[in-house]
């Protein structure tokens, strides 16, 4: 089940580093609520990253807490979009709203999966990362429209995110064989499917896509190759742990 | 935790002395009402005819509080990202979390006696209003988070249980609330010592040591000795002061030094002894940083203000989105 781990890695390691990236808004946030909110969907970020690497263990894999806590920065397939640094507020609202678009629409194929154990877990996360798209689709309208100086913000933190954004779906080696297993649709569909849910909301807040001509999707991250933040990160999230990895935290 | 709300006496204004009385100009009538209505046991609620006193204070209180939940939320926010393992990590954001909730309901509760949250904070930032003195001090290690997530949310307990029987109603149901959930952060807390403290000679020695560096701000985090004045004696009459100081880092001690012993851990203060003459806090250190001389004031108070400004954009888009409302999209 080559095909399946690859997919699970990549997710997995997603929600992991983009969690722990919302996390870093913990105190720091611009208003209490939203520090509030950003934790929370942190931790159900995280949360389901620990389901997914615990469906790895259940393949053969080492456990979760190995698995997230104890491997080099270039075993980690998350795309880079996520492994950037939170930035300012804009930013993160956009990747918020372009990233979590993208993990709904993965949950919902996931959700009738042939592979039972990730559609039992899709089929709890989707519940739950419905309040997040929510969120995200609020605040981006909201901030897009307020006044000169957040809509100019958004615009451009949304040119920024673009070509990162179209990074989720870089494509696996195993693309075919889990459309022939039933597992997953593919990348690709997936892209689809997220397209039609952006593109909208997006124009109803009053924001461009950048053109077409412009599109480079940044690849790389589904191969181990990752941009100067991972290493850092990971560094960081493993360094209590790895004092020493046997024993009880 | 983290806040706890205790009058400092060295801090009143306008108690004793020779200057004007604090209730002064009050409607006498209105006082006894007032007054007679708390040695009933009934609360005061934001409407309510209060002294002028009685809300500088509570405002006072509230507000430091608050303060304390959300700078207190930087020192343990810093482990979020180092929290060692899934199990502690989901753990400690929840806790913060749940610090961050905190302020947000103090600051409600303060904002009903006439002061905005904005205000408030602004107050923080600049340095006018102050917060608990022990986020002062850095948290080195994993273990100082744990220390903090124990000891110094027990002591928030035993104060906040204290004025959670206090006069002013939103201040008692928020209190209630938070109590609530610090019942919980200090299992947590207690949780992760007992596994560094039965762990690895590398844990144990790491929280002792952690726990050698926070007795000294776990001990002034009670505030200084009070001395009886007409002030406090007031103060506790109207039920906005609910225990002295000293009594409560007492009931401190009395409760965690053997919980600490069984641990096999052991407290710096080599004189302490129960019912016999102990080693006075160092009170001169306490005076400096609380004044802005200790290891983090200064560190502190430049996050938040870097924090304030990087997010004004969203406060003032906020603001100014109130002409387009925007119906939900999901």
């Amino acid at each position: 089940m080559e095909s399946a781990k690859e997919l699970f890695f990549k997710m997995a390691d997603d929600l992991l580093i983009f969690g722990h990236r919302n996390s870093e808004w913990t105190g720091l946030g611009p208003i209490l609520e939203e520090d509030i909110a950003f934790s929370s969907m942190a931790q159900d970020k995280i949360g389901h990253a620990q389901a997914i690497y615990q469906i790895l263990h259940e393949m053969g894999e080492a456990d979760s807490d190995a698995l997230a806590f104890n491997r080099p920065s270039s075993a980690f397939r998350n795309c880079q979009f996520v492994e950037l640094p939170n930035g300012e507020y804009d930013f993160s609202m956009v990747r918020h709203f372009l990233f979590d678009h993208a993990d709904q629409q993965r949950f919902e194929m996931l959700a009738t999966s042939a592979f039972e154990p990730i559609a039992k877990v899709a089929r709890k996360i989707k519940g739950e990362i419905k309040y997040h798209v929510f969120h995200a689709d609020t605040w981006l309208v909201k901030l897009s429209q307020a006044n000169e100086e957040s809509k100019a913000r958004m615009q451009s933190a949304l040119n920024e995110a673009w070509n990162y954004a179209l990074g989720i779906f870089e494509e696996g080696d195993f693309e075919s064989d889990l459309r022939s297993k039933g597992i997953f649709e593919g990348e690709a569909a997936l892209k689809a499917r997220w397209m039609d849910k952006i593109s909208p909301i997006i124009e109803k807040a009053g924001l461009r896509i950048p053109d077409e001509s412009t599109w480079n999707p940044v690849l790389g991250g589904r191969k181990g190759y990752h941009s100067d933040h991972l290493d850092p990160l990971v560094l960081e999230m493993g360094e209590v742990f790895r004092l020493d990895p046997g024993a009880e935290w | 935790m983290y806040g706890n709300a205790y009058i400092d006496p060295n801090e009143n204004p306008v108690s004793s002395g020779k200057g004007p009385s604090i209730l002064e100009g009050e409607d006498p009538v209105l006082l006894a009402e007032f007054e007679a209505r708390i040695q009933r046991g009934e609360k005061i609620e934001p409407k309510d005819w209060m002294p002028r006193e009685y809300r500088k204070q509570l405002i006072r209180m509230i507000e430091q509080h608050a303060h304390s939940e959300i700078i207190g939320a930087l020192p343990e926010g810093t482990w979020i990202t180092r929290a060692p393992g899934f199990k502690r990590k989901l753990a400690l954001m929840a806790k913060v979390q749940d610090e961050v909730g905190h302020a947000q309901l103090l600051y409600s509760a303060a904002e009903t006696l006439g002061k905005s949250r904005e205000d408030m904070i602004n107050d923080l930032i600049t340095g006018k209003s102050k917060y608990s003195n022990v986020f002062n001090y850095p948290a080195y290690t994993w273990a100082d988070a744990c220390i903090i997530a124990w000891l110094i949310d027990a002591g928030a307990i035993i104060n906040q249980v204290a004025n959670a029987k206090g006069s002013y109603g939103p201040y008692c149901r928020a209190l209630d609330r938070i109590c609530t959930e610090e019942s919980f952060h200090l299992k947590y807390g207690h949780d992760n010592v007992v596994t560094l403290a039965t762990g690895t000679p590398v844990q144990r020695k790491m929280v002792q040591e952690a726990l050698n560096r926070w007795w000294p701000p776990i001990m002034h985090f009670f505030g200084p000795s009070d001395k009886i004045s007409s002030h406090t004696e007031i103060l506790m009459r109207w039920k906005v002061k609910m225990a002295s100081n000293d009594d409560m880092r007492q009931q401190f001690l009395n409760m965690y030094v053997p919980k600490i012993w069984d641990l096999g851990l052991t407290v710096p203060d080599t004189n302490l002894r129960k019912n016999e003459e102990t080693t006075d806090p160092d009170w001169d250190e306490f005076k400096r940083v609380i004044n802005g001389g200790g290891p983090c004031n200064a560190e502190r108070l430049a996050v938040r203000r870097d924090a304030e400004e990087r997010g004004r954009w969203v406060r003032n888009a906020l603001k100014a989105g109130s002409a387009k409302y925007v119906v939900p999209l999901a």
